[in-house]
């Protein structure tokens, strides 16, 4: 389909009742985020003994240098093995010099237990297959590190997704659970500080063993088996979930933890399961839960009765715009996701005011033309756009802030509602 | 496959976006996949542009591949044509597009736009952003230029010559551009046009009605001027006024070219005197690294040895196109070119000569900042601090004023390098508070560096491996380590290196207090 076909309005098909359906706008014109390779800038801090080899270009190269902000770090773990005119021209065997770029790594970081290759555009195009390559590598480096490999490619994964596809090729690794007992387990690359709030809640409930995935070591990931029950932190993992069902685990539906009311259904859906009393549920969450919602209401005053206008970025916008409208009083104008999951979104989806424009996909100038006619007080987008709608004399929040920062949970709500009150505050106060 | 870590330049696609962004008037449709679009924080975050870049990328996606890429590349350039209206249009590919081969040329040719389209073939698996957006302002230039444009006769009007290379997301294009415009302003020569920064597809039209061009960043604008030189016989300044000397030749360069009288550029700079004046005395023979693009890279080395007196123990470029400019200036200084845009082979290198500045790139300054050597930066790559909100130029007289400021300043002054050493074991004036004026040196700072553009995720510390100084401890006896305690710390950790060096040269287990002093005296200087 082309950027300029007619907008299709489509029909949600999965949503319960029919009541409930929004209106989705979907598009499939010129898009304006960043590509799945972007999740490692965030990926490598999580796992502490893994290192991210993209197998690409010199642009996948810089979109990582510039996503991570300029040379933060002296040595990521992360590179680029860049494909060039003799590999291509088959004078190189593209299989040979990925051994040797992984040798020498492999050879200079003896500390890497798990090493992803990372596919990209060009590597996808050119039909080198990187699982092969793995499976190779990993039996040539057997004991010293585990080689696996999944698509960051902008032409298969938008943003967050990148993550999505690197849990998800984790989750074929993962040991069988045989204990018999139920275990629960958290799925999403959060900042560490917040999960071990959520370990140290969820203990306080009385539900154990609790398992993390992505954990922070390559050699503890989590097992998984028919009595995992899962729990999902972030709305964009899709195929994770996918790939967790079909080793029998089964997702437990929620909000997503963001806000005082998300994290206590998404809490609560684990204590449901567990079997965990209602009286023990509401005693153990009610400090944290109050402690949410007086941080809320600081930047509430400001925001509630704001207009706000989600360009698609990262999946979170339909559950941060239904914090937002629920929790602080803000107007969605339109929220816009890069992909919409109907089934894990489904909850969220009631929460949102009734007739909120939801649109999926994107094409970009058509949508600034609507944010153009639409002047809300505050557009949530990427930092492609950020400057130029500022100087437009529009208010925005750069959206890749709510991928990088601690969000979610009771104790990061009111810093999640700081995040979208502050430029609107900064605005105000300056008189320049 | 190349291991790469960092990358000192991006793709040619982003060149060929420096040239579009910086022009008005231009429009460029690149066939590339979404994430591609990460470009234009370049330009609106790191460089702060107002505006987005002139730029539509079709993003195409794996489900379009082998039916309908060329489709959308019409429509899109359609569409763009329709929205922005341009005077001229760009077209090429991005690396994944370049193969998929959908002949971005034929497909915009056959929709007869009714602007003039220059097709872009920049081959990204060979070629880097310097290249192209050399190429694409060459190629820019070659189609809309007229050919039938000549200068007016001399008579009765002022001289007047192109001031090419200044591109968006350049180091300090933007200062240096009026600097420039105002020298040549007081010598009495009119600018025809500047380009690409500011210029129109109709401005390049007239670029053969000017006497003469001034090159200004060969990087950008040497393939444009031979072109320029061959069709036009306009001869081409090639100084590149960084520098006082520098400046002061490429006025007389200026001048002959226009058959003026140079003496009314005043000469406005305080570098002489500040460099003469005797607290700059310090400044002797300091060992200074030099590493960025070639053009930068050689005006600096004038800059530290001839004018500020320091010793250039080291000079490289990243871009292999210049490789052999610099080869020639570091046989000026008898040192080892270094051309390479591999990082930790330049890392390895200033830690070998253990310098006593670094000028560099922002890679450099993390390099510098990691082994706790001051450095300044002085060339692309950039990152949003190269873009100060003061005027800050390069070039010109102004441009030698803020080299010296900009250069002097990361190193400890003169007299408190004597007031550190005396007043050492004061405990209110510990190693650890680092000079009066240096916040950058403070000895705390082992983190990241806020640098990004983007949010840097702050909850997840760096962990880069430890600072060199931390190495090899246990060969030193403990008196000898207490003694090196009393160095100060700005000194310290090249003290420290070199006489483990010494020690491992001499075949001595254990560094005692002879071993120290021993070590001190064969290094003197
Ligand atoms: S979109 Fe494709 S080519 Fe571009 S950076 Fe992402 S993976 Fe690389
Ligand atoms: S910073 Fe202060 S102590 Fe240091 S040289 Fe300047 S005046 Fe002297």
């Amino acid at each position: 389909m082309s950027p300029s076909a007619p907008l299709a309005i489509a029909r949600c098909a999965t949503a319960p009742h029919a009541a409930e359906r929004p209106p989705v706008l979907r598009e499939r014109g010129q898009r304006e985020v960043f590509c799945g390779l972007t999740g490692i800038v965030w990926l490598h801090r999580k796992i502490q003994d893994a290192f991210f080899l993209v197998v690409g270009s010199r642009t996948c190269a810089h979109l990582l240098q510039s996503a991570a902000g300029v040379m933060v770090f002296a040595e990521p773990r992360f590179a680029t093995a860049i494909i060039e005119e003799r590999d291509l021209a088959g004078m190189a065997d593209c299989n040979d010099e990925l051994d040797r770029v992984v040798d020498r790594l492999l050879s200079r970081r003896p500390d890497i237990k798990l090493l992803f290759l990372v596919g990209s555009c060009p590597s996808e195009v050119i039909k080198l297959d990187l699982s092969r390559a793995a499976a190779r590598l990993s039996n040539k480096h057997a004991g010293a590190t585990r080689i696996l490999a999944y698509s960051g490619s902008g032409i298969e994964t938008t943003f967050t997704e990148g993550e999505d596809a690197c849990l998800a090729a984790l989750v074929p690794d993962l040991p069988a659970d045989r204990s018999g007992a139920a275990s629960l387990l958290l799925v999403g690359a959060l900042p560490d500080v917040v999960e071990d709030q959520f370990l140290r809640l969820f203990a306080a409930l009385g539900i154990a063993p609790v398992h993390v995935l992505p954990a922070r070591r390559a050699g503890a990931m989590p097992p998984v088996g028919a009595n995992t029950r899962f729990l999902l932190a972030q709305p964009f993992l899709g195929e994770t979930a996918r790939a967790l069902e079909n080793r029998g685990a089964v997702r437990l539906d929620a909000l997503f933890p963001f806000g005082a009311d998300g994290t206590t259904d998404w809490l609560h859906a684990a204590a449901t399961a567990f079997g965990i009393e209602e009286m023990h549920f509401r005693r153990t969450v009610a400090k944290g839960r109050a402690r949410a919602k007086r941080a809320i209401a600081h930047a509430a005053d400001r925001l509630a009765g704001k207009r706000v206008f989600f360009l698609p970025d990262s999946q979170l916008e339909i559950p941060l715009a239904r914090f937002l409208a629920t929790e602080v009083g803000m107007v969605p104008v339109e929220v816009g996701t890069p992909y919409l999951h109907r089934a894990h979104l489904a909850r969220e989806l009631t929460r949102l005011p009734a007739g909120t424009p939801i649109s999926e996909g994107q094409d970009v100038d058509r949508q600034l033309d609507r944010v153009r006619a639409a002047r809300p007080d505050l557009t949530v987008c990427g930092l492609g756009l950020a400057n130029p709608l500022e100087a437009e004399g529009l208010t925005t929040k750069w959206a890749i802030e709510l991928v990088f920062a601690p969000i979610h949970g009771f104790d990061q709500a009111g810093d999640l509602a700081e995040l979208f009150a502050r430029p609107l505050r900064r605005r105000a106060g300056l008189t320049v | 496959m190349q291991l790469t870590v960092w990358t000192y330049e991006g793709p040619p696609h982003v060149g060929a976006m420096r040239i579009a962004t910086a022009m008005q008037g231009v429009h460029y449709l690149l066939h590339a996949p979404q994430g591609d679009t990460y470009a234009d924080l370049l330009f609106t975050m790191i460089e702060r542009r107002g505006k987005r870049p002139p730029v539509t990328y079709t993003t195409f996606q794996a489900r379009d591949l082998g039916k309908d890429t060329a489709d959308l590349f019409q429509t899109a350039a359609r569409d763009a044509y329709a929205r922005f209206q341009p005077q001229a249009m760009l077209v090429g590919a991005s690396c994944t597009a370049e193969l998929i081969q959908d002949d971005p040329a034929g497909l915009a040719e056959a929709l007869r736009l009714p602007c003039p389209v220059v097709a872009l073939e920049l081959p990204s698996y060979q070629r880097k952003e310097n290249w192209g957006a050399a190429e694409t302002f060459y190629q820019l230039v070659r189609t809309l230029a007229d050919k039938d444009a000549r200068p007016t006769p001399r008579e009765g009007r002022r001289p007047r010559a192109n001031l090419l290379g200044p591109t968006a997301l350049g180091f300090r294009h933007r200062d240096d551009v009026i600097e420039v415009s105002r020298l040549l302003e007081t010598l009495g020569v009119d600018i025809a046009v500047t380009a690409p920064l500011g210029a129109t597809p109709a401005d390049l039209a007239h670029l053969g009605a000017a006497d003469f061009n001034i090159c200004l960043y060969p990087e950008i604008a040497d393939t444009t001027c031979r072109w320029l030189d061959k069709t036009f016989g306009q001869a081409t300044v090639r100084t590149v006024p960084i520098g006082h000397g520098a400046t002061r030749d490429f006025i007389a360069e200026v001048a002959a070219r226009a058959g003026i009288d140079p003496s009314h550029a005043l000469d406005t700079s305080n570098l002489p005197w500040w460099s003469r004046s005797v607290d700059s005395t310090y400044l002797t023979g300091k060992r200074v690294f030099i590493f960025g693009d070639a053009t930068h890279a050689i005006a600096a080395a004038r800059v530290a040895r001839d004018e500020l007196g320091f010793e250039v123990v080291g000079l490289g470029c990243y871009n292999r196109e210049f490789a052999r400019d610099l080869r020639a200036a570091a046989a000026l200084y008898a040192v080892e070119p270094l051309i390479t845009d591999d990082y930790l082979v330049i890392e390895d290198a200033i830690q070998a000569v253990q310098p006593e500045l670094v000028l560099g790139t922002q890679m450099e300054r993390h390099i510098a900042k990691r082994l706790r050597i001051p450095c300044a930066v002085i060339s692309a790559p950039v990152h949003v601090q190269d873009f100060p909100a003061r005027y800050s130029p390069q070039m010109g007289f102004e441009g030698a004023n803020v080299l010296f400021d900009s250069w002097v300043h990361p190193l400890v002054m003169g007299l408190e390098e004597h007031l550190l050493t005396m007043f050492r074991d004061d405990f209110e004036f510990s190693d650890a508070n680092g000079a009066s004026h240096l916040s950058v040196l403070s000895v705390a700072e082992t983190g990241p560096a806020s640098v990004s553009p983007a949010a840097v995720p702050l909850h997840h510390p760096a962990d880069g491996p430890p600072p060199p100084a931390a190495r090899g401890e246990d060969k030193w006896s403990a008196d000898a380590e207490r003694e090196l305690l009393k160095i100060p710390f700005f000194v310290r950790g090249k003290a420290r290196r070199n006489t483990e060096r010494f020690a491992a040269a001499q075949g001595v287990a254990t560094i005692t207090l002879d071993t120290l002093y021993d070590a001190k005296a064969h290094y003197a200087r």
